[in-house]
């Protein structure tokens, strides 16, 4: 499945359903992150039961340093 | 005891964390200042390093109460955004609302700063709005239902600090909810200067990590926080133009 993840063009594997899998892919599944998928904020249970598709725009945030 | 929407806090520094030397530097200098609220950004994850260390991770949760901005925001769209990016997270309610209109001075724009504000105080943000020292737009702000006003001292990470002072005390004593004075704090005297004039915190970032020992300027920001809080609470003595001895005229033996 072909996405757009923070901004950039991703081929994800096969094996990929749910939001929790690209977490998981990445090795960031126990990080604290905020997922957005197509404009729609995902509380972190959602991630488990929101299935990606094509072309779908993924945000990964993450709180960093700031004033 | 500063009290912010539903929270108490025994501290009235609010440190920022960006910007620090290293993470060690960091983690002992937000230890020694005794700050209990931290502030945050959000930002894209680089997820293809995901080794990369990340400074919250390695703060003990339970301390702290987060208090992620909306820098990066030009609209209050986008702030409303961030804001629920970082509500998501399930660690934090409270949001500093920061919509910059000029990208060289880094001050707000007011107009979008209202509207973030409104949207979110319904949304039931405990808003916390970095503001000019403009008098008018601190009531504005309160009107519409925020919890803390935060007029800057100076524009952010300048280290000029309280350049308008007699602003600032005009917004401290119409203010109904605290007053904490955010950005351009340089030293401990302007800090310890804002809580002279009646402030109920300050929050600062840049004095501290871009000082030649940051964990030392922790602690003096500290110190200066409570002298001047201190100092407020005394009441200070009214100034006269010229001296007063304060040994007894009485009994001299010269003369």
């Amino acid at each position: 499945m072909k996405v757009t993840l923070n901004g950039e063009s991703v081929q994800l594997p096969e094996h990929i359903t749910f939001v929790s899998d690209v977490l998981k892919h990445y090795n960031i599944h126990e990080k604290i992150v905020v997922v957005e998928v197509n404009g729609k904020i995902l509380s972190r249970l959602e991630h488990e039961n929101t299935r990606l598709a094509d072309n779908d725009r993924i945000e990964i945030v993450h709180f960093v340093g700031g004033g | 005891m500063l009290k912010i929407g539903p929270y108490s806090f025994q501290s009235r520094l609010l440190l920022g964390t960006g910007k620090y030397p290293n993470y060690e530097i960091q983690k002992n200098a937000v230890e020694i200042s005794e700050a209990e609220i931290l502030t945050f950004a959000v930002r894209r994850m680089n997820i293809f390093e995901p080794s990369q260390p990340n400074f919250l991770e390695l703060l003990e949760p339970s301390k702290y109460t987060l208090l992620p901005n909306t820098a990066g925001a030009k609209t209050a769209e986008e702030a409303v955004r961030i804001a629920k990016l970082a509500k998501a997270s399930g660690l934090c309610d409270m949001i500093k609302v920061e919509v910059i209109g000029c990208d060289k001075t880094l001050l707000p724009d007011p107009v979008e700063t209202l509207k973030a504000t409104e949207e979110l105080v319904k949304e039931g943000f405990i808003v916390l709005p970095y503001t000019s020292d403009d008098v008018v737009l601190a009531r504005k702000l309160q009107e519409l239902g925020c919890h803390a006003i935060m007029p800057g001292a100076s524009p952010i990470g300048s280290g000029q600090g309280i350049i308008n002072p007699v602003n600032l005390s005009f917004i401290i004593e119409q203010a109904e909810v605290p007053v904490i004075v955010d950005a351009g704090i340089g030293s401990p005297a302007d800090a310890a200067l804002a809580m002279e004039l009646g402030a109920d915190g300050v929050l600062l970032n840049t004095a501290v990590a871009a000082a030649k020992d940051p964990v030392k300027m922790a602690k003096a920001m500290k110190l200066a926080i409570e002298a001047g809080r201190l100092g407020f609470e005394a009441g200070r003595m009214k100034k006269k133009r010229y001296a007063t001895a304060s040994s007894p005229k009485e009994g001299m033996i010269t003369g």
